[in-house]
Parts: structure tokens; sequence; C-alpha cells
């Protein structure tokens, strides 16, 4: 996806650190995300990608560095600007967080009906039509726990595009979907990313779904980014870190246990003592 | 020594939260009051909450309305009877209702079954990342979902007490006039001549309207603070009864002494 004038990037992180009090969990994080672009932040379970799916969502603060998101610090907006920035996304939560005391088409409707003046049928038009692009048109009327996982999933992600946002976030938009859903929704990540002329960034783990769709992969493990590329250069490269995780092996620079700490040695001395 | 200062500071500890929890308690009401301006600009959403709130309470309400009434009606009925008074049933039975029992038990019932089911609704939309999720869309939660539901809270709990005073009141009529055959003329003039609007049925209003609003209050901070777990929403859920019940109990003994100590 190279353009000829190359436009301001979306979203910029420049040596940006993320953690939780005084815990950092990722350091030194630069990426930039340019319209148009559907990007991959990859890395193991725990690794910190779902922090930084909050950082560009203003949920958490950058400890270090600037996150500038449509060309607007993030750690400078407040209240009504913080407002009118999230406005402008829009968020695949991982369990799709539906409003379970609403229906399907009202959960859709939802962003529509609070931040436009649009008329019902306008409304009505709008979402029966983005719920024909997840395949749930004629699931409107059905409420939230009558519905799958999969397709609670789809629905989210109608809800996270109907208000036609210029950066969709998607975290881990692949997890739990069957084999059918799963390669439509890569294709709809897609269509809807060039459609709507938008970008995306997308949480996940899932190898091969998401190089098929990607113009760019960010791989972080470590506590940091670890390669960066289009997903012909990583999956070219011959850096041990990136092909254990691009091909799944279990051994190599990646640790399948988790580290032994002096913690773990005194619970387990005590268990056997009392055993 | 030592064990003294540990049980001093474990009592600071325990004053601190406490006031740590009332502070975190009237920033949400302010919070809410804040933005009650949705009750104009989208009145349906606190329509919607008090048709939920107030429709679903109405039968355990109504039911508990009829049997106070009826018991009161007995009682009242074997002690005036002592006196040779007991035309005077009527007015016993509506003063006990609108003054005390009607606000009272209506609260007590409301943060059972009204409170706790919103505690534990907010609860979970926090576990389930609804809140958050709102608050990404650029929707304030606080405005979109506790002020709607406040409101509703604080709009059905007179209606509901006024409806439970109403329905006992038949409950007394029906054990007194019908059952026990009181003259039904004396037990209507004697509760119209008695009962005054302002000190009594006002009064009753204006504290089923404060139990409205402490324990609609209570049931939401229970659902804002719940650690987003099964576990943390039933424990939230349990605190709202348990705090509600206890507050409701000593502001009554608090209003009624403002309200009729004369």
């Amino acid at each position: 996806m190279s353009s000829a004038n190359p436009p301001d990037p979306l979203v910029t992180f420049a040596g940006v650190s993320l953690g939780y009090g005084d815990f950092t969990v990722l350091r030194d994080i630069d990426l930039q995300v340019m319209p148009g672009q559907v990007v991959a932040m990859m890395g193991g379970s725990g690794s910190g990608k779902t922090t930084l799916l909050r950082a560009v969502t203003g949920q958490l603060p950058a400890q270090a560095g600037d996150i500038t998101v449509f060309g607007r610090r993030m750690a400078d907006l407040r209240g009504e600007s913080l407002r009118e920035t999230r406005q402008r996304m829009g968020v695949l939560f991982q369990g799709g967080a539906l409003f379970t005391d609403l229906d399907v088409f009202e959960n859709v409707a939802f962003p529509l009906r609070e931040h436009t003046c649009i008329s019902e049928q306008q409304i009505l038009e709008k979402v029966l039509d983005k719920l024909q692009a997840v395949g749930l048109r004629h699931a409107a009327h059905l409420r939230i726990s009558e519905i799958s996982g999969g397709m609670a999933r789809r629905v989210a992600l109608a809800r996270a595009v109907v208000l036609e946002p210029e950066l969709i976030l998607y975290d881990e938009p692949f997890a739990g979907l069957d084999p059918i859903s799963l390669g439509i929704t890569a294709q709809l990540i897609r269509d809807m990313t060039d459609k709507l002329g938008c970008a995306s960034i997308l949480i996940t783990h899932d190898v091969a779904e998401s190089f098929a769709i990607v113009d760019q992969v960010y791989l972080i493990g470590q506590g940091r980014l670890m390669a960066r590329g289009t997903p012909a250069e990583l999956s070219a490269s011959q850096d041990d870190y990136l092909q254990q995780f691009l091909q799944g092996r279990p051994d190599g620079p990646i640790g399948f246990h988790y580290p032994l700490t002096p913690a773990f040695e005194r619970w387990l001395a005590a268990r056997r003592g009392t055993a | 020594m030592n064990a003294l200062s540990r049980r001093i500071a474990a009592l600071g500890h325990g004053f601190v939260a406490m006031l740590t929890g009332l502070g975190a308690f009237a920033r949400l009401f302010t919070a809410i009051l804040a933005r009650s301006g949705i009750l104009w600009r989208r009145p349906r959403l606190t329509a919607q909450q008090v048709h939920f709130i107030g429709n679903h309470s109405l039968l355990i309400i109504g039911v508990s309305g009829l049997f106070v009434g009826f018991v009161l009606g007995l009682q009242g009925y074997y002690t005036l009877n002592r006196y040779g008074s007991e035309e005077a049933l009527g007015l016993l039975v509506a003063l006990s209702l609108t003054r005390e029992l009607g606000p009272v038990v209506t609260a007590l019932l409301f943060a059972g079954r009204a409170g706790t089911s919103l505690t534990a609704e907010i609860g979970l939309m926090k576990a389930g990342e609804q809140l958050s999720a709102m608050e990404v869309m650029a929707v304030d939660p606080i405005r979109r979902v506790l002020t709607p539901r406040f409101w509703g809270g604080v709009i059905a709990m007179p209606v509901l007490a006024a409806v439970f005073s109403m329905v006992g009141i038949l409950g007394g009529w029906f054990v007194g006039v019908v059952l026990i055959g009181i003259d039904p003329g004396a037990f209507w003039s004697q509760m119209q001549g008695g009962v005054d609007v302002v000190s009594d049925v006002l009064n009753g209003v204006i504290k089923s309207l404060v139990f409205g609003v402490v324990v609609t209050l209570i049931a939401l901070y229970q659902g804002w603070t719940a650690l987003p777990t099964p576990e943390g929403v039933s424990r939230a859920t349990t605190r709202t009864v348990v705090s509600g019940a206890l507050a409701v109990l000593g502001l009554d003994f608090l209003l009624t002494a403002l309200m009729f100590a004369h």
C-alpha cells in the first residue's frame, strides 16, 4: 500500500514506554500507522499487545515518550478533546463487550444514537447495512444472550465500524472464530479498510490469517519491539526469534515455561514441608 | 505495646477507608447530579428505567402492603377495642402507613428487589468491559448508564410507597370493616378528619424521596465500585441490601425526629 505523496501518519509512537504503576510492560516503542494501512501488532500472550491498544485509545497514559493520534498528542487531550478523538476511532474489544441490556440492532445503533442526530429511518438503513456486511442482517432482532460467541464478535465488529471511523482497532478479532468466519472476518477487515480509506490496527497472534491481509507487522516480545516489516520481509528474515514465533516452534529464544522465581521455590519448599 | 499500636493503626486504617468510601460516594452523587441534563434531553432513557425499576417491584410492594394492612387492622382492632375506640382504626391504619410503614417498608423491599438488580447489572456491565467500551466510544457511562437509573429509582420510590400505603389501607379496611364489622362510616370519616395532607402525607412523600435517593445511589455505587469478578459482584449485591437497609432505618429516625418533633 505505497502511495506517491505519503500523507501524515494517523498514529505515531515515539520512544513510548507503557506500564501499570511502577511496572513497565513495554519500552522504547516506535511505530507509525498510515491511512489505508492494515497493521498487525503481534506477540505471545501476555506480551503487552492489549496494553498497546489501550495506549492508542487514551485509556493508558504513556510512562515515557509521545503518542500522537490524528496529529494530536494523547497526553494533552482531556474531556471534550479526548471525546472528539475517540469518536474518530472504532474499537473491537476482545470479548466483544456488547451491551447485554440491548438487542443486536440496538447495539449496532448505539454509537449512531449517541453521536449523530440522523432519523430513525436512516439508523435502520445504516445498521442493517453494517449487519449485512458481517452476515447478521437477519439476526438484528435477537437478544445478546441468544447469539453465539462468534456472532457476538461479528456484531461488535459491525458496531465498531458503524460510524465509519478513520481508525479501527481490533483486539484479537480472530480468537474463537470458526474457520469460515475467520476467513471472512479477515477479508472483511481488509475490505472495510480499503472502502472507508481508514487505517486498521490488529492485535493478534494468528500468523497465517493476518499475514494474508496486513501491510505492516510489528512483533513485540520481551518488553520491546522485536521486529517490524511487511509480511514478506518478516517471512524472509533469518532472525531466530522471529522464525520461532512465525512457525510456532517450541524451542528457541522464546521460552515456553514461566521463569523460575525465588517466590516459587519458597512456595514449593513450604508445600513440601507441610505435605 | 506492639499489639496495641497495631490495633490503633488498624482502627485508623478502617476510619480512613470509611472516609475515603464516603468521599467517593459523595463524588459519584455530584457526578450524577451534574449530568442530570440527560433527563430533559433524552427522557426516554429515564422513562425506561422508571418502568423497569417500578414495574418489576410493583407485585412485591402490592402484596406486602396488603399483608401489612391486614396485620395493622387486626393488631389495631385488638388494642383500640380495649378502650372502646375501634372506630379510630381507619385513622390508626392510615397514619401508620403514610407516616412510617409506607416509606420505610417500601424502601427496604426496594433495596432487596430493585437495588440488588441495579448493583448486579452495573457490576456485570463492568465485568464484561461494557463500561470501558462505552468510554472508548466517547460515551460517558455515568451520564448514559448511571444517571437514568438514578432518576428512575428516585421517581419510582414515592410512587411505590403510595401504592404500598393505598393497598395497606384497603387491607386494614378489609379486616376491620368486612371481617370484624366496624362501622364503615366511622372508619373512613375518622381517617379523613385525622390525616393531615401536609404533616402526614407530604412528610411521608419527602421521606420516600430521600430513601429513593439514598437506596438507589447505594445500589449504583456498589455496582460501580464492585470488583469485576463473580465474587466481587455477589459481595457488592449483599452490601447493597445491608447498607441500604441500615441507611433507611437510620435516616428514618433522623427524619422522624426532624418532622414530627413539636
